[in-house]
């Protein structure tokens, strides 16, 4: 796996950075957890056919700050900013969870500016009878398992390389969970079904089997509501991250949607 | 010294398996547990020891706000000091205090502390807690990020609401008030003295320092443990070239006075068990939440009391006699040993404001009043001149001459048959 190309961006925000990696059409990556703190096999699969783009929304790894994001408007104009400064505008586009919120919401209000677009689990919806797991009150060192189905990889995904700093990478990561926190606190319906509604994209939706946080009656809810063509597509033995426990599969079928 | 009767208002019915039936005391405690039958009785008689405690000629008697909570029955304090001013004549009322954040808008806090420094002649002190992640972002489900922000905005809010003699526009970050005019206004001018309940968030000492705030640790983990967070905030205060008045600071003591030591550890193990292995069991899951903890507080190393609270609470037992009684979470013995160490420990961190838990867990009306009236008769005569002969205090509630004040049913009982006016 080799490292892809960085560039820093300017947004309203601040500087951003964006990573690339492969050639081909574009394809946008929004990540979610923890953002993108270091290159996937997920992002290298998807690398072998596309330029693969992955900007950094603000208060996640490499992104600028999330200071002054009170409302949930604020993140969408924020995310549109992001996919403006990476090119990205009428790109094909991928959002996992809290990221594939921000994703759904920016494809819905400009409707024309993406191609297509894969959600992996995305936030933004909430069903009383079938709550969503409050990913925000676990005990300490829950988090992974709760997450992944591959709880130990998750953990290693997420620690300090060998050589970087610990208290710097700390604070990454608690900016991060910040920012995610910013997004979707306190978990409830951030009336995305509603906006949906405009989604004019062809959409796949991706949930892995095994997801603890989102139902996966949520899929069909989300289905259901895009008013253009969508498609539900299950992947075995993944958890809410499927895009980690499962990255070629994942990658796979969100290209041959894609490419259809 | 001022001393301080606070009273936490516990639940006192949890059964000796509760630990072992139920998950946490605290934002998801089962419904099914509360009796209101056996609130009615705990409000009243709690009540009656607040009043109790100003009669005994404590300075001032304290409540405060929880949600969703076992040990803390008081999602409105504002209530319970509403009695207060009515049945008490001298005391302080502070209120510590109203979580800012959580009243939409704030301006109900500015007009709430308003009622009661006027119906209590001036007697208030408005504390402005920022609210436990427990309370605020679980049971009231404010975003972690943006708590300390609103809490800011808040208390501006509510100090201008005060201040101003028009009405005016409010065009916070998340405020917008067309028209802001506190209908009552307090009675003290400009202000009530403002009291800040506190962690050991830097951001806390320092907004303190900066606004003339009396900053109180409230701990119940005891001195030791205040201890750290006490000598962050005098250094804060340094650093800004601030006098190191004691009057503007204040720590949460629990303390059980008898005869004897030994009478002492007779009386209050009980009660004390009961607060630190059933009120304490809380889940560290609710202690965290992304943001609630600053950065510069994450940096500073002191880590979350909350969560290191909840981490320990999950242990079989929370805390044993050692930990309860020797480390001093509780502060026991005969009343020469309590104003001994109550004297030393007060020194040593120069605070000049004590709040007291003489109430804690299940304990009975009785011994509850027994702990009071020890700690009133022969404890506080040996506490009452620290500070005061070098010290002014300016953060005390000023009231209304005694004179000017009109009791309750002064006025209106004295009318006899129906006036023809």
């Amino acid at each position: 796996m080799t490292e892809p190309r960085e560039t820093i961006v300017s947004t309203p925000q601040g500087p951003m950075r964006v990573w690339r990696k492969g050639k081909g059409k574009r394809l946008g990556v929004l990540p979610g957890f923890g953002g993108q703190p270091r290159w996937t096999p997920f992002l290298d699969a998807l690398a072998e056919t596309r330029q693969v783009v992955v900007p950094s929304l603000p208060g996640f790894p490499g992104g600028p700050t999330s200071d002054g994001l009170d409302t949930h408007l604020d993140w969408i104009v924020a995310t549109r900013d992001a996919l403006i400064a990476a090119d990205l505008v009428g790109a094909d586009l991928v959002g996992a969870s809290v990221g594939g919120a921000l994703a759904a919401e920016a494809a819905s209000l400009w409707p024309g500016d993406v191609k297509t677009l894969a959600l992996i689990a995305p936030f933004g919806m909430f069903d009383e009878a079938e709550p969503i797991v409050d990913v925000f009150a676990q005990p300490p060192g829950a988090m992974s398992a709760i997450l992944s189905n591959k709880p130990k990889d998750f953990d290693a995904f997420l620690a300090a390389p060998a050589g970087a700093n610990r208290g710097d990478w700390d604070i990454h990561a608690l900016r991060a969970r910040v920012a995610a926190a910013s997004i979707v606190w306190p978990l409830g319906d951030t009336g995305l079904l509603r906006r949906i509604t405009r989604l004019s994209a062809p959409t796949l939706l991706i949930w892995g089997d095994g997801d603890k946080v989102i139902p996966a009656a949520y899929a069909r809810r989300l289905g259901k509501a895009i008013a253009g063509k969508s498609k539900i597509k299950s992947i075995r033995n993944a958890g809410h991250v499927a895009e980690f426990d499962q990255p070629r599969t994942t990658a796979t079928a969100i290209l041959s949607f894609m490419n259809a | 010294m001022k001393a301080l009767w606070f009273h936490l208002m516990p639940y006192p019915d949890l059964k000796d398996d509760f630990k072992q039936k139920h998950n946490s005391v605290w934002v998801d405690i089962d419904p099914g547990v509360y009796d209101p039958t056996i609130g009615h009785r705990a409000y009243n008689e709690y009540i009656d020891e607040l009043v109790h405690a100003a009669r005994m000629g404590f300075d001032g008697v304290c409540v405060n706000e929880h949600h969703a909570n076992a040990y803390g029955m008081m999602p409105s304090p504002n209530l319970i000091a509403s009695a207060l001013a009515r049945e008490t004549t001298d005391a302080a009322i502070c209120v510590m205090g109203n979580s800012v954040a959580l009243y939409n808008p704030p301006t109900r806090v500015a007009e709430e502390f308003g009622m009661l420094d006027c119906i209590s002649g001036g007697r208030l002190i408005a504390g402005f807690p920022v609210g436990t992640p427990m309370d605020a972002c679980y049971a009231y489900g404010q975003n972690p990020a943006l708590l300390r922000a609103r809490y800011y905005e808040g208390i501006e809010l509510i100090l201008r609401a005060w201040k101003e003699r028009k009405p005016f526009a409010f065009n916070g970050r998340f405020n917008k008030q067309r028209y802001v005019n506190c209908w009552p206004r307090p009675i003290q001018s400009p202000r009530p003295p403002v009291w800040v309940p506190g962690g050991g968030s830097v951001e806390t000492w320092r907004m303190c320092a900066e606004k003339d705030f009396v900053y109180a640790n409230l701990s119940y983990f005891g001195h030791k443990a205040s201890k750290a967070a006490i000598a962050g905030f005098w250094n804060e205060m340094k650093a800004m070239g601030r006098e190191p008045n004691p009057f503007q600071a204040g720590f949460l003591q629990f303390v059980g006075v008898a005869e004897t030591r030994k009478e002492a550890l007779d009386l209050y193990r009980e009660p004390a068990d009961y607060f630190y292995n059933r009120c304490l069991h809380t889940d560290p899951a609710y202690a965290n939440p992304p943001g609630y903890t600053t950065e510069a507080t994450v940096r500073s190393a002191l880590g979350s009391q909350v969560m290191q609270a909840a981490e320990q609470s999950r242990r079989k037992v929370r805390a044993d006699q050692n930990d309860i009684f020797d480390a001093g979470h509780v502060v026991i013995g005969s009343p020469d040993e309590v104003a001994e160490t109550i004297r030393s420990v007060c020194k040593d961190m120069n605070v000049g404001n004590l709040m007291l838990l003489l109430h804690f867990g299940n304990m009975s009306a009785q011994l509850t009043r027994y702990n009071t009236d020890l700690f009133a008769t022969r404890v506080l005569p040996q506490i009452r001149d620290l500070f005061e002969d070098k010290w002014e205090n300016k953060w005390w509630p000023k009231g209304m001459p005694a004179q000017n004040r009109v009791l309750p049913g002064a006025t209106f009982d004295a009318i006899s048959g129906i006036a023809a006016q």
